[in-house]
């Protein structure tokens, strides 16, 4: 190990994932405005955000395909750009494109396997238990272009799983996958992560989130919130309804059209929103006046994710009313 | 049914020996919201690629907006919109450029072009983003951009392949909206998406396995048919405990961790909520918070992916009327 490795993380010597204050410009626009989180061996950490606020920027500096401006991050306290073996360790997955399209399912797995040098038996066995996990086993034959979303998706994590990597960086790996591939990648996720493997993973889904470790929520290339995703939701401060009763479009509109209603969406038959405390009375109100009752019900992580990026919208926009006032 | 906008009988999609579609039958109304679940690799694509002309039917046949697939295609796709799993649109143009791409493509010139430029620019919420370049617009953003463009010809129906994959939860919200609005003013909308609770949205909604359609029915229908009886969530993370007081009693369908409680499922012709509140109050839990749950379309997925499409009775439990296998 690197003299670097014991200046990082003299203490917490099970951080495998480190980002200080890291800042990343893309011309005038600011990706990442100083962020920081730091990932340990065996922990499954989540990472959700509005699109554009930053994730994939992050991923990629992390995976070491990108330098930053600011900050440092390590990855098994090394910087991941200057140390391109540490690829060996590392299993990356990222949004779009990582497989060759004109190469069947069978030839990119073996593709794989050959630039990590694998045994030819350990290739067997791992890409055979991949693909039967991933419901792949049938399509071997055929061409990755030729995949669905979901099913490209899939063979794509096979691949980044295929030489078990200590850290595996995923940028949305679940987009366009069903439900039922979804929770068998998240149990074989969690199957790794139990052996050890540190796993930094994006995603659009916020069940998939409240089933991490701890997750980071970034809005705006800034961590807004950060922690134990049960502790988030039992620390939401904004109140959750169900509407019982009513017709759920016309409740739809008058929703669409009222103030301080965050969100509103089907729960089963029923219309789920989250409101800013303040519009509680005038919309208990309006609902009433349409058959509709409102029922406090607990929060979850999706109501967590649409709070925070309201509030850090609203605080944004605020500032920059505050700007131009200074300014006027 | 009256007024049906689309029609399918038989229809069939081989691959040499594989059968991605198999003599799939269906109507969809005018105005339908119509939802096509399936896992990936279930055929859904195949259909819509047929349905939009795009392939061509290995057997059956196909009548979309009054043209019968694999005739005219001219006429066909100017009474549809299609808008596909991968993106459409030219990344180095502006969201305005595009716009007018695909109308030039549709036919549409001039005065005709700019009015419904501007109309979708406005629909779409794109008019602050007229002039940024699409490469550059958040995913959510760029979706509905896609959207945009496939209504540009004031199509009759609309086929969305997968539109809200990997778009986060408060532009899903967004872009439903929309898809609601477009529904109620009498476009027909045909969908499909792996957000299970986006397809509550749906008025009915057929589900794909292994290329047969195996259920067509209501988002309720669905529920009775494959997920009977009634869900209550037990606020506690103790699922053994509750395993052990209740697996063996007659008439409890299933218990399964839900989030950070417990889902019971149960026979509401042999059980009463105050009864099993009580016996799920003793061992020791007798602080325990019992809240009434919904069937969520989720667990309706899983049932059916799971079985390979075949339906497990349970004794004495309700079916639907409606949904006895394939298409109606």
């Amino acid at each position: 190990m690197s003299t670097m490795t014991q200046i990082l993380a003299p203490k917490e010597k099970d951080v495998v994932i480190e980002a200080r204050d890291v800042v990343r410009n893309f011309g005038a626009t600011q990706a990442l405005k100083g962020v920081n989180l730091s990932v340990r061996r065996g922990e499954l950490f989540g990472l959700v955000g509005p699109d554009g606020a930053g994730k994939t920027t992050l991923i990629r500096a992390l995976a070491g395909l990108i330098g930053v401006e600011g900050g440092t991050v390590r990855v098994l306290g090394q910087d991941p750009l200057r140390n391109p073996a540490l690829r060996d360790a590392m299993g990356v997955m990222p949004q779009h494109y990582s497989l060759y399209g004109d190469l069947s399912v069978g030839e990119n797995l073996r593709f794989f396997a050959r630039l990590y040098c694998l045994s030819r038996k350990t290739y067997r066995e791992r890409s055979a238990r991949l693909l039967e996990l991933t419901r792949l086993s049938p399509f071997t034959e055929r061409r990755a272009d030729a995949l669905s979303g979901g099913m490209y998706k899939k063979l794509a994590l096979a691949c980044a799983l295929l030489h078990e990597p200590t850290v595996l960086l995923l940028d949305e790996p679940t987009n366009g996958v069903d439900p039922v591939s979804r929770r068998e990648l998240w149990q074989l996720l969690h199957e790794f992560v139990g052996l050890g493997m540190a796993v930094l993973i994006s995603t659009a889904y916020m069940d998939e989130a409240a089933r991490c470790h701890r997750v980071c929520l970034l809005h705006a290339g800034k961590v807004v919130a950060e922690g134990v995703p049960a502790r988030l939701v039992r620390d939401l401060d904004t109140p959750v309804f169900e509407v019982l009763g009513g017709e759920r479009e016309s409740l739809h509109h008058m929703l669409a059209t009222t103030d301080g209603v965050i969100a509103a969406s089907p729960a089963g038959e029923r219309l789920r929103i989250v409101l800013t405390r303040d519009a509680v009375a005038h919309v208990t109100k309006n609902a009433e006046q349409l058959g509709g009752r409102l029922l406090p019900v607990s929060g979850d992580f999706e109501d967590v994710f649409l709070a925070s990026a309201y509030a850090a919208e609203r605080s944004a926009a605020q500032a920059s009313a505050t700007v131009e006032a200074t300014r006027g | 049914m009256a007024d049906s906008v689309i029609e399918v009988e038989k229809l069939r999609r081989t691959y040499g020996s594989f059968v991605a579609v198999e003599d799939v039958s269906f109507e969809v109304s005018r105005g339908e919201i119509f939802g096509y679940l399936g896992a990936n690799g279930a055929g859904k694509s195949t259909t819509i690629r047929m349905l939009c002309g795009l392939l061509k039917p290995s057997g059956g046949r196909a009548r979309v907006a009054g043209c019968e697939v694999g005739g005219n295609t001219v006429r066909l796709r100017s009474r549809i919109g299609y808008m596909s799993q991968k993106f459409s649109l030219y990344l180095d143009l502006s969201v305005a450029a595009n716009i007018e791409f695909f109308g030039g493509a549709y036919g549409l010139y001039g005065k005709t072009l700019q009015r419904r430029r501007d109309e979708i620019l406005e629909r779409m919420g794109l008019q602050e983003h007229r002039k940024t370049t699409t490469a550059d617009l958040p995913g959510g953003t760029r979706q509905r951009l896609a959207l945009g463009t496939a209504l540009l010809h004031e199509p009759e129906i609309v086929f969305l392949d997968e539109p809200t994959a990997g778009v986060d939860p408060a532009s899903r919200r967004v872009f439903w909206t929309i898809i609601r609005q477009l529904a109620g003013e009498g476009t027909t909308v045909f969908v499909t998406t792996h957000y299970m609770d986006e397809a509550e949205y749906c008025a009915r909604i057929g589900l794909m396995v292994q290329g047969r359609l195996v259920a067509l029915d209501s988002p309720r229908g669905l529920k009775s048919a494959w997920v009977p009886g009634r869900v209550i969530s037990v606020h506690t993370q103790d699922l053994e405990g509750i395993r052990r007081t209740l697996s063996d009693r007659p008439g409890i369908f299933a218990i399964e961790p839900f989030g950070s409680t417990v889902h019971v499922r149960f026979d509401s012709d042999v059980w009463q909520l105050p009864a099993l509140e009580t016996l799920l109050a003793t061992d020791g839990r007798n602080s325990l918070i019992v809240e009434p749950a919904d069937v969520s379309l989720e667990d309706v997925f899983l049932a059916a992916v799971a079985s390979g499409g075949t339906k497990t009775q349970h004794e004495g439990s309700p079916t639907s009327s409606d949904t006895n296998g394939a298409g109606t």
